[in-house]
């Protein structure tokens, strides 16, 4: 489900980065950091982060997104089924796999 | 109960009924062995690319069509991220911020009343793979098969206000569906899903309660109990005062009992953003007005039609277009009959009646569509008598034979000639003195019994208007 | 022919060689494989060498072309790529422990076109981690060395690509380039190189660091031998969605490009704080050279300029973020051999597989993009790419060429750089502003600082103005000798 209010709730914090935060980015990014990365990584995220408040100065009112700089007439495929069944090479790099299937412990609903 | 209103917006979704997936090559039929149709692409491997399907856009358009919606002249995919081994990029491709569809309704009618729904959205996305659990392995195993066949969401406004209203819109948006030839829409594969969002309120407030979601409701059986158990659960802890939280939940239909889930339903964070790999689509006037003209008769005109050309009963109109595969039965028969009224009656009674007996929904029928019409042509012209037509049309709707064979072959041709009936008539008579007597007293009504004697003489081919006259004239000839 | 004489020669000078039937493929190859030999081991610029495989291959080409079967203009010329770009049965490992032992069933758009086209690859190039760095120091297999001065780095992320074309250890190279992981590594170790306009070559089988920015480019010694290489891989791709039609690059048109009615302009703010006064002199040095040769130069400000950065590190950490939550352990890639729950196998494989600035970048996108924030940051960044976009578009009403310095110093010491990953953010200055709106960008070599390590020249076009681009980077190379110069001669003319 999809709902444009749950995205935009908070304005953001000046950018300070705690160790709230990143325990918060660490979740997200499902990374653990070590205790001497963290201070580090929370030092150099605040200094780049502070960096990156310039942005703010800029005056972007009314300014449209631009997400696709070169646009062209997309490229659309063709419904049609055209790969073979490629299994035993997809699976070749799991770190396990069974029963055709790549393989991982047991997940709860 | 009766002081609380229960309000429910339906997400819905459908797997288009494509040939291969969204992104790539790889079929995307239903029911193969575990990871047979996956490539590097669905898979999730580094570098690899999507490339739109052209069909996905024309059956999203398609739909929005037909659901009255807004066709989104510029529309774009984002990405959602989540962690979870059913999804091998950890994102699923779908359209948050620039929907292909917008703003549409769909009427029902529910509780004799009709109402407009409205559909808030219609968005293309992707789907994710299937995790089987192993419980001798203590393990779970991911199936990618199903992984980025491609799905349309369709998301109504909350203006459901009982089951009947959502089973009824449920129906009619798959009706829809199957008459666009999009999808097949079938709740047991898991082609068609409805998840239920629903709070409940004390009636007269304005103010929406906390909204749960359900999903994994199998059937629209399963979806009117998920919504009369989880309004009894918000009933109950708004009465006692418990704290309800906005949550998805998965409906357990044997336990009758909604759990939260735990897994990827309840992360909160999806950190959406336009899929940098996929352009925009444009999609021109010129392209919506091909798609619109080439939309097929959609149920409301088709049943419209049927009341108004064939003079059928607004019920009956109403269940024959409720399906395109009824449809297609009952328009062939009528077709080929050139008796509208006739045709329906059959549909109506004796194919319903086949379907339920054998649990089957009409999407599931496998017989050729002329055979009706064919045993309908057969009893109009004599050939066969209702019960033989009735008998027959089982078979064919059983194992699909050929109507004008099995009778042949069985030999059930009816008995019109009075030279052959004459004798048994007068056999029966002889043998049923009772029954005769009886009408001769004046009980008109012991004459269905020596028609049914006489019938099961004739071993169900007599053609029961010469069987019934030469009885009355026998009788008659008694009188003496 | 000598090894050494051949290893002097540039792509296209071999191709005609190899034509002529003066050397052969083989013995081109043979040629790199020992300059490898000899070098690498200091260097550290390939992650992987085909030995006997290209030898192998070199000798199935030199047929082909003997047959009259193959007369592409680079055929049979020994060639590497950078190691984030998929070959199919040969591990590609992104400089990753990840993928350290991931082997792709599949192989690049690029690989097809240049196997179609003769090409023999002589191996697979390091680079940072995921592209993720300009210094090419934190790749897992090992920091890679400039050839000039093997204290300092060769800059990056393409930096095995730029110092195996510098130290002769390769003819051409392809790398890839987000925010000028081509073109800054090609100004620290003295070559050319092109990013193209975004589209022209495929992405299909690169290795996503930020997609909207990555594009596929090449590394020459010269900027001729690079549009022969650039035309090799140019083309719209079914498999690429993004790509666009694209027409090559016509040599000989190239090589008689002239300088009159060539307008150049010239930012101001590329030469405002932070940049080495060396650096500086070098590039107004080049751009005279220009007006000497008949363009108009016109200096102008770009203050958009100052916003590059931050707009690059939230659009480029965003999409890598993203990019890289695919490697969980599950499908392929490093899974940790401690992980029990399905919760470890996507925490322990991540913590250990990623090296720490690819985390950092991973943590800083999710950041960005996490709730609440999506507004301030990537909004905030897409509306400063259509306003990049538009000082662009305005810019190219009045020139045909925009110059200036490829990064703001020469290329600094090893190990200088981690300490503060701002300042190697900030070395990125000139180099992001193409990427973030797709235009075609190279850097060429343009002079020397006082310890003889290369300066680079970035010039910036309209889309799709390579022709012009690599045109007057010819007319640059005919009339200076820079790109001449190689790290084993250095000081004999200096």
């Amino acid at each position: 489900m999809i709902r444009m209010t749950d995205i935009h709730e908070a304005p953001p914090e000046p950018a300070s980065i705690g160790a709230e935060q990143i325990e918060y980015l660490e979740q997200l990014a499902r990374i653990r950091l070590s205790g001497e990365e963290k201070e580090r990584t929370a030092r150099d995220l605040s200094k780049i982060l502070d960096y990156i408040e310039m942005l703010g100065e800029l005056d972007t009112e009314g300014v449209d997104p631009l997400s696709h700089p070169v646009t062209t007439e997309p490229v659309f495929r063709e419904d049609k089924a055209v790969n073979d069944d490629r299994r035993d090479a997809m699976l070749r790099n799991a770190p396990e796999h069974k029963d055709g299937c790549f393989k991982v412990p047991k997940t709860v609903e | 109960m009766a002081n609380f209103e229960t309000v429910m917006g339906i997400e819905v979704h459908v797997e288009l009924s494509t040939k291969s997936k969204i992104f790539c090559g790889c079929s995307a039929r239903f029911g193969d062995e575990a990871n047979a149709h996956v490539c590097e692409g669905c898979a999730g491997m580094p570098g690899t690319l999507p490339t739109l399907n052209r069909r996905v856009v024309e059956y999203a358009v398609r739909a929005g069509l037909a659901l009255n919606c807004e066709i989104s002249r510029f529309s774009r995919f984002d990405r959602k991220s989540y962690f979870y081994p059913d999804l091998p990029a950890s994102y699923q491709v779908t359209q948050l911020y620039h929907p292909i569809c917008k703003n549409g309704h769909l009427d029902i009618v529910a509780d004799g009343k009709t109402k407009r729904i409205g559909i808030n959205r219609i968005h293309i996305e992707e789907d994710a793979g299937k995790l089987v659990h192993d419980d001798w392995d203590d393990c779970s195993l991911v199936d990618y098969n199903r992984c980025s066949v491609p799905l349309i969401e369709i998301v109504s406004e909350p203006d459901f206000r009982s089951a009947d209203e959502v089973v009824a819109y449920l129906e009619k948006l798959k009706a829809t569906l199957q008459y666009l030839g999009v999808s097949d829409c079938k709740m047991q594969e898991g082609s068609m899903r409805a998840d239920i969002n629903l709070s409940v309120r004390p009636v007269g407030s304005e103010k929406f309660g906390v909204r749960t979601e359900m999903k994994n409701m199998a059937s629209l059986k399963s979806i009117a109990r998920a919504i009369a158990g989880e309004t009894r659960r918000h009933i109950d802890a708004i009465e006692s005062g418990e704290t309800l939280i906005q949550e998805t939940r998965r409906w357990d239909d044997n336990k009758g009992f909604s759990f939260a889930m735990r897994n990827k339903e309840n992360a909160k964070d999806y950190k959406y953003f336009p899929d940098p790999n996929l352009m925009p689509v444009i999609v021109e006037e010129e392209y919506i007005r091909e798609i619109r003209a080439s939309l097929p008769e959609l149920p409301e005109e088709k049943k419209a039609r049927y009341i108004r050309e064939f003079g059928l009963p607004e019920y009956d109109a109403d269940i024959l277009t409720g399906s395109r595969y009824l449809v297609a039965v009952f328009e062939r028969a009528a077709d080929i009959c050139k008796n509208p009224k006739e045709a329906s009656n059959w549909v109506m009674t004796e194919l319903l009646k086949l379907l339920n007996d054998a649990q089957m929904q009409p999407e599931d029928m496998k017989f050729s569509p002329d055979s009706l019409g064919t045993i309908l042509n057969m009893l109009t012209e004599g050939k066969i008598n209702r019960a033989v037509a009735k008998k027959t049309f089982a078979e064919v709707f059983e194992s699909d034979v050929d109507p004008v064979d099995y009778v042949r072959k069985n030999g059930l041709m009816q008995v019109s000639d009075t030279g052959s009936i004459e004798p048994v008539i007068r056999e029966v008579l002889d043998a049923n003195r009772k029954a005769v007597s009886e009408y001769l007293a004046g009980n008109e009504k012991s004459i269905q019994f020596l028609i049914g004697q006489s019938m099961k003489a004739l071993r169900g081919k007599g053609d029961p208007q010469v069987v019934r006259d030469l009885l009355i004239k026998g009788l008659d000839e008694r009188k003496g | 022919m000598k090894d050494e004489n051949i290893l002097n020669m540039t792509a296209l000078e071999v191709a005609r060689a190899i034509r002529s039937g003066d050397i052969t493929s083989p013995q081109a190859t043979e040629a790199v494989l020992s300059a490898i030999e000899e070098k690498d081991g200091e260097l550290n610029g390939y992650i992987r060498v085909f030995g006997d495989r290209a030898i192998a291959r070199a000798s199935e080409v030199q047929k082909q072309i003997e047959r009259g079967a193959l007369d592409y203009p680079l055929a049979g010329v020994p060639y590497a790529i950078k190691d984030n770009i998929c070959t199919e049965g040969i591990p590609t490992t992104c400089g990753s422990k990840m993928l350290e032992n991931f082997i792709p069933p599949y192989s690049a758009t690029v690989v097809h076109d240049l196997e179609r086209a003769g090409a023999v690859s002589v191996g697979k190039l390091n680079l940072d981690e995921f592209c993720m760095g300009s210094t090419s120091e934190t790749s897992f297999f090992g920091p890679v060395k400039n050839p000039w001065d093997t204290t300092r780095v060769p800059g990056g992320s393409s930096g095995g690509a730029a110092a195996s074309v510098a130290a002769r250890m390769s003819f051409y190279a392809y790398g890839s380039d987000t925010g000028g992981s081509i073109r800054q590594p090609c100004s620290y170790c003295g070559v050319s190189g092109i990013k193209p306009t975004y589209g022209s070559v495929s992405r299909f089988g690169l290795i996503a660091y930020a997609s909207s920015l990555d594009q596929i480019g090449p590394i020459g010694r010269d900027m001729l031998d690079c549009a022969a290489a650039l035309n090799q891989i140019i083309g719209k791709d079914p498999a690429d969605q993004t790509t666009i039609d694209t027409v090559p690059i016509d040599l000989s048109a190239a090589s008689e490009f002239s300088g009159k009615g060539l307008r150049i302009g010239v930012p101001e703010d590329f030469f405002a704080e932070g940049i080495d006064p060396e650096v500086e002199a070098a590039v107004r040095k080049a751009v005279h050279v220009f007006s000497e040769l008949g363009a108009s130069v016109t200096s102008f400000r770009l203050p958009i300029a100052r916003y590059a950065i931050p707009t690059y590190y939230i659009i480029a950490c965003a999409e890598a973020c993203s990019n890289l939550s695919r490697y969980d352990g599950i499908k392929y890639g490093y899974r940790s051999q401690n992980a029990k729950s399905l919760s470890d196998i996507y925490v322990m494989s991540r913590s250990e597989g990623f090296g720490l600035e690819v985390k950092r970048r991973i943590m800083l996108g999710n950041y960005v993009l996490s709730s609440g924030f999506y507004d301030a940051y990537y909004k905030k960044a897409l509306q400063s790419k259509a306003l990049i976009r538009k000082a662009f578009d305005e810019a190219f009403v009045k020139y045909d060429l925009i110059l200036g310095p490829t990064a703001p110093s020469t290329a600094p010491r090893i190990g200088e750089s981690l300490s503060d990953p701002l300042r190697m953010y900030l070395s990125d200055v000139y180099t992001v502003l193409p990427n973030i709106v797709g235009l075609p960008s190279a850097s060429i070599p343009c002079g020397f600082d006082r310890n003889n390590m290369p300066v680079g020249l970035q010039m910036i076009g309209p889309y799709r103005s390579e022709q012009t681009m690599v045109g007057a980077a010819c007319l640059f190379q005919r009339s200076t000798a820079y790109h001449l110069r190689f790290p084993e001669k250095r000081g004999e003319d200096a």
